[in-house]
């Protein structure tokens, strides 16, 4: 797979800031859909509001780039009228889990045949910096000048509750995991959720003690424990640092799914 | 061949939608609408069509205009408080022309207000309610049988000027009981496909690009953002966005005298009634009880774009009666076109005005 293979080249340069985790992610799934041999017409991006949201803008495919937070309430209609489309989301924290919160749990809940990628950069980044829903307690952003004073959402936690197929979390470090996570998420059936953790140098890192671009990564890196590990830890009676966040694969069930082409 | 029956105003909304072709209903539950939803999730499936109650009235629209974008005709139906969240989403609609139709069995407002009185309140917000300029296309139906004939043309209208077309009904016709003629079949103007070699977003002279159906190959980018012709986002270049809303608007105001739906009676009265949805049933009963008194009535089933020239057919009008279920939001927009007193005749509170209350007007404004 080349890029030209997927994206709109008279449409590049694209508006991602240098040092951004978006595009890694981007690639990330772009990679997974040539594995699963997607064709180009039968295949649909959608997206709503934010950094995120413009990536369908780059993709050959038929897109559509809509209202804020509501990407899946698009995608419904789309995939309900249209079984035989892969559809798949791409969008982020403010985008997904703020104005977007309620059809996120809803498209969960239907458990209808869509693939969600979550770019989470825990920031208001188009916007210039201001704190999301899933801003780490704390953080400052142009908002929470004093430090986030909100707990986070745990999104993966959130569709897992409300009633995901395929749930998992990884980071733009992870990029080999991320690959096979968002593939694991276009092969099954029902509603496939991956959350992918990535920098903003810009609007996030800037502000919260991250010199560099390769600082964030790094601490993605360190901070990212699987599961299994965490609960090892748990066992053992160590104390679990608020700052480490769970990755790998979270969920895979086969609850009956809406809008399946058979 | 017709048949006749006996049907619920709302029960003809859904029976004209599915005639016409609609095959994918999105909905959520509001008084006095709901009707409409539950005939379409008792007929849709069984027509292998698709019904689906979201999670909220924005998700209903946007699940149209997802499932428009497949192709296919697709329905809302709401009353007012939904009507209101509906309004993010009917802007993307304008903005992308995406067809699909809006049903609002208007109720009375602002807020919550009178879930099961009937009003038209709605009828400025239909026109302006979401940001930014455009132009939709709003039909007001007056009887049960208009309920289903308008509600079958407005997707024929939603397809051919890509834009939402809104039903602007009121309770009293959405819950009226009354004899219908039902036709065998309502004849579909389906949309314009896109051409090979034409951009998405070029317009015809109509000023209406053809349609670029999701899953045919045409890779085309859909954006709510300020778009040039290819559909790429392009919001700093003040030509394209002044040229891409002045095509929104004129496309539909360019095309009101086609678009115009209405009835003159006596075109020769001095006193003219204009009126739309419920009203015109009063106005039809002092008609009928005053067949000398040459007392005008024009029924505008249009109501926007505003067929004005329609005003035009009452050469010897030396006064506009107007009454609405709202305090004067169309004799605003009549007294913008002619040079006769318009007088307003509201009425709040979810009943008609009686025929005693309009032949006190007539008596008042002789």
């Amino acid at each position: 797979m080349t890029f030209e293979d997927w994206f709109r080249t008279d449409r590049l340069p694209h508006i991602y800031c240098a040092g951004c985790g978006n595009g890694t992610i981007i690639n990330c799934t772009l990679a997974a859909i040539d594995q699963m041999g997607w064709k180009k017409e039968e295949t649909v991006f959608i997206s709503g509001i934010g950094c995120s949201s413009r990536a369908p803008g780059y993709i050959v495919t038929d897109s559509l780039h809509t209202t804020h937070g509501r990407a899946l309430a698009f995608a419904t209609g789309v995939k309900m009228a249209n079984p035989a489309l892969n559809v798949v989301i791409f969008t982020g924290d403010g985008d997904l889990a703020a104005i977007g919160g309620n059809h996120f749990i809803h498209a969960c809940r239907r458990n209808i045949d869509l693939t969600v990628v979550c770019m989470n950069n825990q920031i208001y980044g188009m916007t210039g910096g201001q704190g999301s829903p899933t801003t780490p307690k704390g953080c400052l952003s142009t908002t929470t000048p004093y430090g986030s004073s909100e707990p986070p959402f745990d999104l993966c936690e959130l569709a897992i509750a409300a009633g995901a197929n395929y749930v998992a979390r990884w980071t733009s470090y992870h990029v080999k995991e991320l690959e096979k996570a968002v593939r694991a998420g276009l092969e099954t059936p029902g509603f496939s959720f991956i959350e992918a953790m990535t920098q903003c140098p810009t609007n996030f890192g800037r502000r919260n003690k991250f010199k560099q671009v390769a600082d964030q990564v790094d601490y993605l890196k360190t901070h990212g424990v699987l599961r299994a590990k965490r609960d090892r830890m748990i066992e053992q009676g160590e104390k679990i640092p608020e700052d480490l966040f769970v990755i790998g694969e979270l969920m895979r069930r086969n609850r009956p799914a809406m809008g399946v082409n058979l | 061949m017709t048949k006749l029956e006996f049907w619920q105003g709302n029960t003809a909304c859904a029976e004209g939608a599915l005639a016409a072709g609609c095959r994918f209903f999105g909905c959520y539950p509001i008084t006095p609408s709901t009707e409409v939803a539950e005939h379409m999730a008792v007929k849709l499936p069984k027509k292998n069509g698709v019904f689906i109650q979201m999670e909220d009235e924005i998700a209903s629209m946007a699940a149209i205009i997802g499932a428009s974008w497949t192709g296919m005709r697709a329905m809302t139906a709401t009353s007012g408080p939904g009507f209101s969240l509906m309004m993010e989403n009917i802007g993307f609609a304008a903005m992308t022309e995406t067809p699909c139709v809006i049903v609002n069995i208007q109720r009375g407002g602002p807020s919550t207000g009178q879930p099961t009185m009937a009003a038209q309140g709605d009828m400025m917000q239909c026109r302006f309610g979401s940001h930014g300029d455009y132009s939709v296309i709003a039909l007001c139906p007056a009887s049960v049988q208009e309920m289903y004939e308008l509600t079958a043309r407005a997707f024929d209208l939603a397809d051919q000027y890509r834009v939402p077309v809104f039903l602007m009904a009121d309770e009293i016709i959405g819950h009226m009981r009354e004899r219908i003629m039902v036709p065998d079949k309502v004849a579909q103007t389906p949309r314009r496909e896109l051409e090979k070699g034409v951009l998405p977003f070029q317009p015809d002279a109509q000023l209406i690009p053809g349609f670029a159906t999701f899953g045919k190959g045409y890779g085309v980018h859909v954006t709510g953002l300020t778009h040039d012709e290819r559909g790429y986002p392009c919001t700093t270049n003040p030509k394209v966005h002044a040229a891409l809303v002045q095509r929104l608007v004129d496309k539909i105001e360019n095309a009101r005298t086609v678009i115009a739906d209405y009835d003159v009676v006596n075109p020769d009265a001095e006193q003219v009634f204009v009126a739309y949805g419920a009203p015109v049933r009063t106005i039809q009963q002092v008609l009928h009880d005053h067949p000398n008194d040459n007392i005008g009535l024009l029924q505008l089933r249009t109501v926007w774009p505003f067929p004005e020239h329609a005003l035009s057919a009452f050469k010897h009008a030396k006064v506009f009666l107007v009454p609405e279920l709202n305090l004067g939001q169309i004799a605003r927009e009549i007294d913008r076109h002619v040079k006769v007193p318009v007088v307003s005749l509201p009425k709040l509170g979810g009943d008609l005005p009686t025929p005693s209350d309009l032949e006190a007007a007539l008596e008042a404004h002789k």
